[in-house]
Parts: C-alpha cells; structure tokens; sequence
C-alpha cells in the first residue's frame, strides 16, 4: 500500500470572470508532490503559478478539478500549510517582533516562550535591530524575510513560497537558500515555491515544473538528481549542476520561443 | 530607514507655519481689539442697542455671571451632556459599524433603514427624546449621542470593509479563529478610520447638547442663550455666545492633543 501523495493536484481549471473578461489561469494542471519534496515552479510571469499557491492554501476554489491534501480534499483554508505570499502580508501596525509573533500568539502560547522563540527566529533570519521597526520602515527583502521567520514559527508541514528570495541581494540570497533548505530538512517539510530564477530552482529542488504561458499548463518537468544535504554556495561550480542548468535553460529556451511565435 | 523621523520632522516645520509666528499673533490680537472698538462705537449711534449690546454690557454680564457662579452650572450641564452623548455614541457606534461591517447579511438587511435613518436630520428627533427621557439631561445626552453615533458608525463601518482580504486570509492560514480575525485583524484595521470619525463628530456633539437645550430644558448653555433671547436680552445672547465657543474652541483643543499624541501611531499604520 502506497502512502497518499503529500499534495495532489488532480485535473484542476481555474478561470476567473469579471464583468465580460474571462481570464484562464490554469488548464488541466496535474501534479504529485511527496512528502519532504521540494519542488520548484518556475513560468512566465502572471502564467497563473500564484493562482496554483492560492488554490493548494484554500483560498481559491478550483473551477473544476480538485487539490488533495494528504488523503482529503481541500475544501476550505488549508491550515496544514505556510503560506509565503508574493506581496507580504505583514500587519502594518504591528512591529517585526510582534508580527513574526502572531502565530505563537493565535495560538496562545505564553509571552516568555513566544518571546525565546521570536529571538531566535529573528537571528535567523538576520534581522536583529530592527525588531521595533514598523513594516513600513522596512526594506522590501527585510519584509520577506520577516514573513519568511512568522512561517518558520508557525512550523507547518508544508510550505508555500510565492517568489519568497526575489527581492533580495545575491549574498542574502544565498544565506536564505541556507536557511531554507537546512530548515526543510530538519523538520522534514515539504516545501513549494514559485520562482523566476533557474538557478536557485536548481540549487533548492527536487524537482523543477516549467509552466507555459497562461492558461498554465506543465511544459516540462525534470528532476534534480543533486544529492542532499547540498552546499547551496559550492554546488554551482559541480559538473552535474552545470549540465541539469544547462540542459534546462535550453529547454525553457525552446519553451519560450515556441510560446511567442 | 528615516522615513520616520523624516516625517515627523516634517510636521515639525509645517505646524509654526500654520498657525504663524509671534507677529501674526500680534495682528491678530490688533484685529480683535478693533473689533470690540468698532463695536462698542457703532451700538447706540449707528445700530440699536437692543440688536447689537455693546461689549462692555456683554464683558459686565460674563463677569457678573462668573462671580455669582451662575454660569458654571450651566456650563458643567453642557460640558457633562455632550462628553456622555458623545461617549455613548461613540461606543454604540463603533460596535455597529464593526458589527455590520463583518456581517454581510445584517448589513444588506439593514441598508435601507439605516440609509432612512441617516438622511433623517436627527435634530427632528429632539421632540421624541423629550417624550422619552423627559426634560431632564437624559434627553441632551440622548440628542448628542444620536448625532455622534451615526458619524462613528459610517467611518467605522467603512474602515471595516476597507480591511486588506490579504492580511486576513493570512491570520486564517495561520488557525486564527473567527474572534481572533476580529480582535486582532479587523478592528486594528480600521483602527484609523474610526478616530477619524471620532474626532469629526466631537464638534456634533455639542450641536445634540445646545440644541437639546434650546428645546426643553430649565439649564446648560442651550437654555440660557434661548432665555436670554426671549427676555430680550441682547447682552446676555452675546454672552452665552461667547461662552459656548471657547467651549468649543476648548473641546477642538483636547481633540488636537489626544490626536497629536496618535500622529506616531498614525504615520506608522499607513
């Protein structure tokens, strides 16, 4: 007996109306995702890969189709899951700390234990100093990684990462992709992101998804056969990195060609 | 990193400009003076006494008012109408506004009877609250609670349906339960749009509590100026005129401070 996929993506179609625009973000989107996977998505920009995210958290219904998750059908919001989103989400009235706090705060946890964990969350994620800042008073990056530290608090078994690393400098990327994949393994979580860059799809996955241009549909899919635990800063100089990079990039290269004609 | 400080410096350099430095405060107080001058040399020659007093009539009865101590009791039933209408409208409106700003259904069920209820000028209802409460203070309060609570109501329900879906499907994905979406979403949300209801209904306030006055009553500022006038005692009108706007003046004063006090609040939640 084979354990249920951690996510299912069965048959799903989203389409969205308003007024007489009709928009199709996803077409026939098939997926299998195992527990402990990471697999990355990467497609043309407002191909619909958000609206996927949106759909596996329960906050969109698919138009046709439906999302397994661990055996049931999601049906309403996914608490299973953190949920990165492209625009952070942060409470704009609340300060660093008392926003990567929310979650142990909603779920009652004391102030002293709320408190060591906060700390030692926002090490992690390099914000010291600034746990007084408003969200407002924030970079773009520092907001990310803000939301990307009230995830790791809220220590779900999935993760959802909507373009979690796009704003920030190629050295903090790197130390996030650390942290990330470090984290994923420690407390065995499956984690989906959505991505622009090659490079780091290939450098954090297990698998990568290229999706066409709107409706989203899957062009291609290719394993990343890179053993773990991976040095997120050597092992784009091995050979096997260069070769799955390469091969990928003509790939999507083609993909997106055929796509424009 | 500064936006902070840079903002608040900025409002730091506009408020002198505003309210203009020590020379216009001189040109004002000129202004005043001439006025009073003016006044004093038109009533008797130009106008009638009768319709226009004079300020040193006007000055004599503050002042007789002031050392007899008449005036306070009036002031103090003015003051204490329109700070408990103002506090209970203020309350039972917010707790609308965030009532039916989260209820789809009561609000739609609602609409137009609160849409009737709101073109309704409410000084109509004045006789009503007279029939209810009697000609006793509870009618004011109730006249300048109705003013405020339909203010507070609008500004809260609207700051509630303003509320970014983004930040509550956010607190949901993280088990937040429905109460805690409220306490610690929604009403922090809209947070800003109701004192800005607060603070435009604090002038509407004293509006309910004259004007309940003028109507039916035995004391507070309302009755005085309405007593006055029915003697045929213009000094006494100017008088009370007087008073009821430092009151005002006063009231806008305690507003600016406790808004002042919010600015860094303010700033920050945008």
């Amino acid at each position: 007996m084979v354990a249920p996929a951690m996510i299912d993506i069965r048959h799903v179609f989203k389409t969205f109306r308003r007024g007489d625009s009709v928009v199709e973000a996803l077409r026939d989107f098939n997926l299998n995702i195992e527990k402990c996977e990471i697999v990355a998505i990467i497609g043309p920009s407002g191909c619909g890969k958000s609206t996927l995210l949106n759909i596996i958290a329960g906050l969109y219904a698919p138009s046709k189709g439906r999302v397994v998750y661990k055996g049931s059908p999601v049906t309403d919001v996914n608490t299973d899951v953190g949920y990165m989103t492209q625009k952070d989400n942060l409470l704009p009235w609340r300060n660093v700390r008392d926003n990567i706090a929310f979650p142990l705060e909603l779920a009652g946890i004391n102030k002293t234990e709320r408190e060591a964990r906060v700390g030692a969350a926002i090490k992690q994620v390099d914000l010291d100093g600034f746990e007084t800042r408003f969200p407002t008073e924030l970079s773009g990056g520092m907001r990310k990684r803000a939301c990307l530290a009230r995830m790791m608090l809220y220590g779900a078994e999935t993760a959802l990462l909507d373009e979690p690393f796009a704003a920030l400098d190629a050295q903090l990327k790197l130390a996030m992709h650390d942290l990330l994949l470090r984290l994923a393994a420690d407390t065995r979580q499956t984690v989906v992101f959505v991505t622009h860059d090659l490079m780091e799809a290939v450098t954090l996955a297990d698998r990568v998804i290229v999706c066409t241009r709107r409706p989203a549909m899957i062009a291609l899919e290719q394993k990343i056969y890179l053993p773990r635990p991976r040095d997120v800063l050597n092992v784009r100089f091995t050979n096997e990195f260069k070769e799955l990079y390469d091969s990928l990039w003509e790939r999507l290269r083609v993909e997106y060609q055929e796509e424009r004609v | 990193m500064t936006s902070l400080d840079d903002k608040l410096e900025n409002l730091a350099v506009e408020t002198p400009k505003e309210t203009g430095g020590v020379g216009m405060v001189l040109w004002q107080t000129t202004l005043g003076l001439a006025i009073l001058f003016v006044w004093q040399g038109v009533s008797g020659r130009l106008v009638d006494n009768f319709f226009i007093s004079n300020p040193i009539d006007v000055g004599r009865r503050l002042l007789g008012w002031t050392l007899d101590g008449s005036i306070f009791v009036h002031l103090w039933a003015t003051v204490y109408a329109t700070s408990v209408g103002f506090a209970l409208g203020a309350v039972v409106g917010a707790v609308l506004g965030i009532w039916l700003g989260i209820s789809p259904f009561a609000s739609r069920l609602l609409n137009p009877y609160l849409n009737a209820l709101n073109a309704l000028p409410k000084v109509a209802l004045a006789p009503l609250f007279v029939l209810w409460f009697g000609l006793g203070i509870e009618s004011k309060i109730a006249l300048a609670a109705v003013l405020v609570l339909f203010l507070v109501f609008l500004n809260t329900f609207a700051g509630v349906r303003q509320v970014d879906q983004d930040l509550i499907d956010g607190a949901r994905l993280m088990r937040a339960t429905r109460m805690q979406v409220i306490t610690k979403v929604i009403v922090p949300s809209a947070l800003s749009w109701l004192f800005a209801g607060l603070r435009v209904s604090v002038p509407y306030a004293l509006i309910g509590a004259v004007l309940g006055e003028m109507i039916a009553s035995n004391r507070g500022l309302g009755y005085l100026v309405q007593f006055s006038g029915a003697q045929f005692d213009t000094a006494g009108v100017f008088a009370v005129l007087i008073v009821i706007a430092l009151l005002a003046m006063a009231l806008n004063f305690v507003v600016d401070i406790v808004q002042n006090r919010m600015e860094r609040w303010r700033i920050v939640s945008r």
